[in-house]
């Protein structure tokens, strides 16, 4: 357990860690922050000198993707100082400590640090029948993480689940999974959606609320903006051929082997905001359309409900599969074309009929006065 | 040829005696203004060039080959959504304005009577006129009331609506800080993921396709069959009335 003076770099070192890494860490943390490199000796001094912020980190209805990807796909210099900024104190999946040893962890943190640690929260609360969708430790998950996220600084909805709801949320959200921005609402609640999230931006929001004594600034959404201000799209490295009109037509087709747009295919970087296509998974080996997979547009919300995941056109709900725009909108209007026609023919009849009525009245009037 | 009798109402240089006794007098009101008129015809052009352009960026051309720098076909497409864009929703400032201070049948396109009964029974009027219940249709100066419904409900809320979609999309590209993304950001919060905003404005683009196929069908039979013209109305500005009937 952490005692108040410690500060980051103690935990760091004591973890083995060099002082090489560690600077390593701060410099590629300031660059992913966009702050430039003067900001590393600051985030260096900050690391070194001031109490670092314990980070809980609770799971609610969730598959772990998140943390599957948070303790394997960070940069090989960020990884270690990543495990020992975030596992320390509380998390169910990384922790040795388990059953009620582990529960007791929870309310000493949520006094000693009362105000001070920051909640990561991994999944979302179920709140149907009274929350027991989901009982870690034996109790309904949304009154674990109300209790908790009352004494916190602040609240990180880590991942598409905790931020949007994710599957469990997709229609028809059986257990009425909810948000964790819907339940927590006294605490800043900064979202990092992803399915999962990129890794980086769970240090860098650290790093950031420990340097600067704020919250990054978050779009309206709640995204911190540095991480989520540009769609996949805008920096996708494959831009050149969308805009040249080069698409993938077919998945074994001459486009695809030359790594032209997957636009067509379904590709949804044009709706997505994250930043895979500058930070990259994997210690920056690849992203979705790197490896030639259009982008399925995991941090989203409703995600699931605007597939299919490989045609440019959603569904539209609650029309039956295929029944996207152009589906239903060139429906209509060939129906509104075809009543056209139809009414345009009956016109020309009821016309002609009138004036041979009319011819009519006047000829019967005509010789009722000659008459 | 006889030409007219002297005294005859019709001046006109090959008139004949025929053509004098066949003339019915008619009575002609100005009813759009020049303002109107362009407008009419530049945001039509707008709207089959944003209709056309927008689907080819949904449902994009076949690939081209070569090289990429070679090519900017999605770019020139989008460029022209972009400038149709621009061109319909300036178009539509400046149609606001002129609701103002142009005539009172300018302002028409902007109000909808919903609380007046008479209105809807005019409405009724007209639908059973389209129907084949009645012989003859009323006259009007300006929109009947079915064609006042039509243009408010789809044309008016539908323009706001494409217009409001179409910057949000477009402060996508711009950035969090345009001022596109300022004044139609709010979008976002009604749909967060902007995909759907996407299939809405697209929607929107197949509810204009029907519009148009409506309203160029209403104008052609009512410039046959009605007792008023229609199509020459908006080029001229002049409504001209076919009878002078009082009903």
């Amino acid at each position: 357990m952490s005692t108040g003076s410690e500060t980051f770099y103690d935990v760091i070192r004591r973890h083995g860690i060099s002082r090489r890494s560690f600077l390593a860490f701060c410099g590629l943390t300031a660059t992913s922050l966009g702050l430039g490199p003067a900001f590393a000796p600051r985030i260096a001094q900050a690391m070194e000198t001031k109490p670092r912020i314990p980070v809980i980190w609770l799971h609610g209805l969730e598959c772990t993707c998140c943390t599957e990807s948070f303790i394997r796909s960070a940069h090989p210099l960020v990884k270690d100082v990543v495990l020992s900024m975030i596992s320390l104190d509380y998390d169910d999946t990384i922790m040795a400590a388990a059953g009620h040893q582990a529960e007791e962890i929870l309310d000493e943190i949520r006094q000693t640090h009362k105000g001070n640690y920051i909640l990561a929260v991994e999944g979302n609360p179920p709140l149907k029948d009274g929350g027991i969708h989901c009982l870690p430790g034996g109790r309904p998950f949304v009154d674990r993480l109300k209790e908790m996220a009352s004494d916190s600084q602040a609240v990180i909805a880590w991942g598409s689940c905790a931020s949007w709801g994710c599957v469990q949320a997709a229609k028809p959200n059986p257990t009425q999974a909810t948000p964790v921005d819907k339940v927590v609402t006294d605490k800043p609640v900064i979202k990092v959606p992803g399915c999962p999230p990129i890794a980086e931006v769970m240090t860098a929001v650290v790093t950031y609320i420990l340097t600067f004594e704020r919250l990054p600034e978050l779009d309206r959404h709640g995204r911190p903006k540095m991480f989520y201000s540009q769609r996949i799209h805008d920096k996708c490295y494959r831009r050149p051929h969308f805009d040249a009109g080069q698409f993938v037509e077919e998945w074994d087709d001459e486009g695809a082997r030359k790594g032209y747009c997957l636009y067509k295919v379904g590709c949804k970087g044009p709706t997505t905001y994250n930043a895979c296509s500058t930070v990259r998974w994997n210690e920056g080996v690849s992203f979705p359309i790197q490896s030639g997979h259009g982008c399925i547009g995991c941090s989203e919300k409703d995600f699931w409900d605007n597939g299919p995941f490989y045609s440019r056109l959603s569904t539209v709900q609650p029309f039956p599969i295929e029944g996207n725009a152009d589906a239903i909108g060139g429906t209509v209007a060939a129906v509104a074309g075809g009543a056209v026609v139809a009414h345009a023919a009956a016109s020309v009849v009821k016309h002609a009929a009138d004036k041979r009525d009319m011819k009519n009245e006047r000829q019967a009037q005509a010789d009722k006065t000659n008459g | 040829m006889t030409p007219p009798p002297p005294g005859s109402d019709v001046h006109a240089a090959d008139a004949t005696a025929e053509d004098a006794s066949a003339s019915t007098e008619r009575t002609s009101i100005r009813v759009y203004e020049g303002p109107v008129r362009v407008w009419h015809w530049v945001t039509a052009l707008a709207i089959t060039t944003l209709a056309v352009t927008g689907y080819l960026i949904a449902s994009p051309l076949p690939s081209v080959g070569g090289e990429a720098s070679d090519w900017y076909v999605m770019g020139y497409i989008r460029f022209i959504h972009f400038t149709a864009g621009y061109v319909l929703a300036i178009g539509w400032l400046v149609r606001i304005y002129w609701a103002f201070v142009g005539n009172h049948h300018s302002r028409q396109l902007f109000t909808f009577p919903f609380w007046r009964k008479d209105y809807w029974d005019g409405v009724v009027w007209e639908a059973s006129w389209y129907f084949f219940y009645r012989r003859w249709p009323k006259k009007y100066v300006g929109h009947n009331p079915l064609a006042q419904f039509v243009m408010f409900i789809v044309f008016t809320l539908g323009m706001f609506f494409m217009i409001i979609t179409g910057f949000a999309l477009y402060a996508e590209g711009a950035g969090l800080d345009s001022w596109q993304y300022a004044l139609f950001g709010w979008v976002f919060d009604i749909f967060p993921n902007s995909q759907s905003v996407h299939t809405w404005h697209h929607l929107g683009m197949w509810a204009f396709v029907c519009y148009i196929i409506l309203h160029i069908y209403a104008a052609v039979r009512e410039d046959i069959m009605s007792r008023q013209s229609m199509i020459s109305t908006m080029i001229s500005g002049e409504r001209m009335f076919k009878d002078n009937r009082d009903d």
